[in-house]
């Protein structure tokens, strides 16, 4: 066990190491940064002037390594735009996006799980077919068309819930079920195949041989077998929580990381950029990670070879 | 003795987008505690679904009634689910399935999943199902018993996995044991030894037994009584005596001519014509009416009254008089290879290496599939390559039609290094037939085409060359031409197996790779197969090297015979020598694991 969590660890940092490469790559090659900065119409002398404030104008391979180098002492450089250690202002807006993304994972499972599970046992019934209703407008509807439904019910129509900002944790609960409901479909149909299946598989007959039926049946023979592909689904969709924390951030007027994002790429701001791509893509290795740890811990079949 | 089980007028129906399939109808069986009944037929003929109706195991889609069901005297249908739950499955009536491979579940201890029911009945503290459990394993023969509750069912072989899958039953001490064909998927020589342990095991605890079968050798011998289902009835049933030296109805009996024996010279088997009908609308008459020799106009009209011969042998047929029993079959037609004649394919000193790396990581391992194999195959011969899964006889032949190259030694063919000849010449040399007919051929195909593919792909004749030499090859293994554009699935599988062999031999070969031929298919029907190679003997000298895990499909048609062990050829030589005074200790293993009728019983025949 200890192996193959030292290998899966292994396998990440490698994974990582090759995301900053391609995040700095992206950033620095397909576009001039010094242009970014300067904007569309500063001269030629202002660009350079730049290109030597931000030492732009040495090589990139020494770019990377004085980047990289920092990165692992973390430190991230400094904001072009508020002139603040990029590490600081992220570490300081991650409160926000870590609680939103946490509880729409939560709203996805609450929601995805036990709805599966009951269409899975219920085939060809009516909540199977509610459920299939459900996966089908959840995928369909965007998450920004969602957001705004969700303020005109809920934030000006019957006004339960606040609309705007971060300050309670009122303030999360229509953001987290927006950003909550595109996981739903996934995750749902994911539980509903995996859970059919199982339940008729010869395992599932030998119990029921025992004398086994009902939720004894489905906690002790079920349930494992049938949520070790959900696992990994949920953390790459975790993962793109943080993702999608960008426009979700952006309706709701959360200050978190996403909307951190948006900003510094409308500012051209390169090293704010270059670090939040590099943590988002952290999390998903990190994610991905704890999913392949987790299955290990539950199926013997990958922890013992 | 006390009757254990009554069922009367058993009814099963699956609910299918079709219609309704009837696939257990009339079903009466009886048994008396501490007996075994034996339940033989072949796939469709509603056996499993006879004890899953019994377990309530049925599918959600099925419908099943009955006029009676009494369990030790309890009417079955009168418990509500939870009751049955509760006090019948497990406790009363255990049973073993026949996929010991995934029966258990993957993510448990082999532990956990002995003692959680005891434990959850109340009926043992965690402790003392522990102690039972380790005593249930050491009784199945499983080695270190007690290591063996913190490990998991993919640590274990497939042997080991029904051997717990026996001790986990017995754990709730039931009265009534089912095993629904608890060694179909196992090797000759373990299924002996399972086959015997449940007989132990039964006979110790004086419990009443079940055993499901395809295979009328192994009820034969171990059974009090005999009942043959066939399209969903039970066309006889008795003691075994009875149903095995007196067969009374004509499938006991054609199906007893079409098992090849290990005893005796080998001889033709009485192959079964046509197939079962489909169970969507049964025939009003009798249900093997369109496959009997002995058909009177009446049997397709009106069905057929239940008959009895003595107490206890009942079978359902028109003819007032069972037909008459022969004693002797025909020889076979084919004839071995003549003295000194060449090689068609040899091997010599082939080795075939394979490496394993677990992971990205981990450390490479060397597997030895074949170790300094030599073996040749003459013209006009038939060579058996027996040997059990894993012994790397596969391996052999992909390495003897070309298919793979080994790590060290040679192929020749005709004397050429098989390096030599390209792919589409090695096919005029030597074509394969494979085990499985239902995946080995293209479903999106006609007949024809199939066929036709091999001529296509070497780019031999014109359109009307390659439809003369498909219907040549069809008229070989007896297919009719009207299935010339008939699809895979319009095909029964001993008709795809017969398209599998035409299509092996549309391009001449002078040698077929056999692999496991007929293992997929049901008696009577490897029956029809087997006689086919021996016409085909008979007609064109074929050279075939035949691989199989079955003594008796040897001693049918093989001339030499090989035995694989471990990678290794462990023995070889004329059939008649190896099957009659066995060498190598690992032959009269295998010998001694086949199922064999009780040597006093005469070989019924049929006459026809």
């Amino acid at each position: 066990m200890l192996r193959y969590i030292a290998l899966r660890g292994l396998l990440a940092l490698l994974v990582a190491f090759t995301v900053s490469l391609a995040a700095f790559l992206l950033l620095n090659v397909a576009a001039d940064p010094a242009q970014a900065i300067a904007g569309e119409d500063a001269t030629p002398d202002v660009i350079e002037a730049i290109r030597a404030r931000y030492g732009l104008d040495r090589p990139l391979s020494v770019r990377y390594f004085d980047w990289l180098g920092g990165v692992l002492t973390g430190d991230f450089g400094e904001s072009y735009y508020w002139h603040k250690p990029v590490a600081e202002l992220v570490t300081d807006r991650a409160d926000e996006t870590i609680t939103l993304a946490l509880s729409a994972l939560a709203v996805t499972i609450v929601i995805a799980i036990p709805l599966g599970a009951m269409a899975a046992l219920n085939p060809n019934s009516w909540i199977d077919r509610f459920a299939l209703g459900v996966a089908v407008s959840a995928q369909a509807v965007p998450n920004f068309w969602l957001g705004l439904i969700m303020i005109i019910l809920f934030g000006v129509m019957v006004p339960i819930f606040p609309v705007s900002g971060d300050d309670s944790w009122k303030h999360f609960v229509l953001p987290a079920f927006v950003l909550g409901a595109s996981s739903v479909p996934a995750v749902m149909r994911l539980t509903r195949t995996g859970l059919i299946e199982v339940m008729g598989a010869d395992y599932v007959r030998t119990a029921r041989s025992k004398g086994f039926r009902g939720w004894p049946l489905l906690r002790r023979h079920a349930m494992r077998n049938a949520l070790l592909p959900v696992i990994s689904v949920l953390a790459v969709q975790l993962g793109q929580k943080f993702g999608g924390s960008v426009i979700t951030e952006s309706i709701f007027a959360i200050n978190g990381l996403g909307r951190l994002a948006l900003e510094s790429i409308l500012g051209a701001d390169i090293p704010t950029v270059q670090m939040l791509i590099f943590v988002f893509a952290i999390v998903f290795v990190v994610m991905n990670l704890i999913a392949d740890i987790l299955n290990a811990a539950l199926d013997p079949r990958i922890r013992i070879g | 003795m006390s009757t254990l089980l009554d069922i009367r007028n058993l009814h099963v129906s699956l609910n299918i987008p079709d219609g309704q399939l009837r696939a257990v109808r009339d079903v009466c069986l009886s048994l008396d505690s501490g007996q075994s009944l034996g339940i033989v037929g072949e796939s469709g003929s509603g056996k499993s679904l006879t004890a899953l109706a019994l377990m309530r195991l049925l599918p959600r889609a099925a419908d099943c009634r009955a006029t009676r069901m009494q369990f030790q005297g309890q009417d079955l249908p009168a418990l509500s689910d939870a009751a049955f739950a509760r006090d019948i499955a497990g406790p009363r009536i255990g049973m073993i399935f026949q996929e010991p491979m995934t029966s258990l579940n993957p993510v448990y201890t082999i532990g956990r999943q002995m003692t959680e029911a005891a434990i959850a009945r109340g009926m043992l503290s965690g402790p003392d199902a522990r102690k039972k459990a380790i005593d249930l394993l050491d009784r199945t023969g499983i080695p270190d018993p007690e290591a063996r509750l913190a490990q998991f069912p993919h640590q274990l072989s497939g042997g080991q996995r029904q051997r717990v899958m026996i001790a986990m039953t017995l754990m709730l001490d039931p009265d009534l044991l089912i095993a629904d064909e608890p060694t179909t998927a196992l090797d000759v020589t373990v299924q002996a030894q399972i086959l015997d342990l449940l007989d132990d095991l039964r006979r110790e605890r004086r419990m009443g037994m079940i055993l499901i079968s395809h295979d009328l050798a192994v009820v034969a011998e171990r059974s009090d009584k005999v009942a043959v289902m066939y399209g969903g009835e039970v066309i006889e049933q008795g003691t075994s005596a009875e149903v095995l030296r007196a067969p009374a109805h004509p499938y006991t009996q054609s199906l007893l001519r079409a098992i090849p024996h290990l005893g005796g010279p080998p001889g033709r088997l009485g192959a079964i014509p046509g197939t079962v009908p489909s169970l969507l609308h049964p025939p009003r008459g009798c249900i093997f009416a369109p496959r009997c020799a002995h058909r009177l106009p009446e049997c397709t009209t009106a069905r057929p009254p239940l008959r009895g011969t003595g107490d206890t042998h009942r079978y359902l047929c028109t003819l007032d008089h069972p037909p008459q029993v022969r004693l002797t079959s025909d020889p076979l037609i084919g004839s071995g290879a003549v003295d000194g004649a060449e090689d068609v394919i040899a091997a010599s000193h082939v080795t075939q290496v394979f490496q394993t790396r677990k992971g990205l990581f981990g450390p490479k391992r060397e597997i030895r599939a074949l170790d300094d194999v030599s073996l040749s195959l003459r013209r006009g011969e038939t060579l058996a390559l027996i040997g059990e899964s894993g012994s790397g006889k596969s391996t052999l032949a992909r390495i003897m039609l070309g298919l793979s190259v080994p790590t060290q030694g040679q192929v020749t063919m005709l004397g050429r290094p098989v390096s030599e000849i390209s792919g589409t010449e090695r096919a005029s040399f030597v074509q394969p037939v494979f085990q499985d007919p239902y995946s080995s051929l293209n479903p999106r195909r006609r007949l024809a085409e199939i066929i036709a593919r091999p001529l296509v792909l070497r780019g031999d004749g014109d359109a009307a060359a390659r439809k003369r030499a498909v219907e040549e090859a069809m008229d070989l293994v007896r297919l009719p031409a009207r299935l010339l554009h008939a699809y895979p699935s319009q095909l029964s599988g001993g008709q795809r197996q017969r398209v599998a062999i035409a299509r092996a031999l549309v391009t001449r070969p002078k040698a077929l790779v056999c692999d496991e031929p007929t293992s997929a298919l049901d008696v009577s029907v490897q029956a029809q197969i087997l006689n086919l190679l021996d016409d085909l003997r008979a007609e064109m000298g074929l050279t075939c090297l035949l691989i199989t895990h079955d003594m008796a499909v040897v001693h049918q048609v093989a001339d030499r015979v090989a035995v694989m062990y471990q990678g290794r050829i462990v023995e070889e030589g004329p059939a008649r020598n190896v099957l009659a005074n066995p060498a190598h200790d690992y032959t009269t293993r295998l010998l001694a694991a086949a199922p064999r009728f009780a040597n006093d019983a005469p070989v019924p025949e049929v006459a026809q």
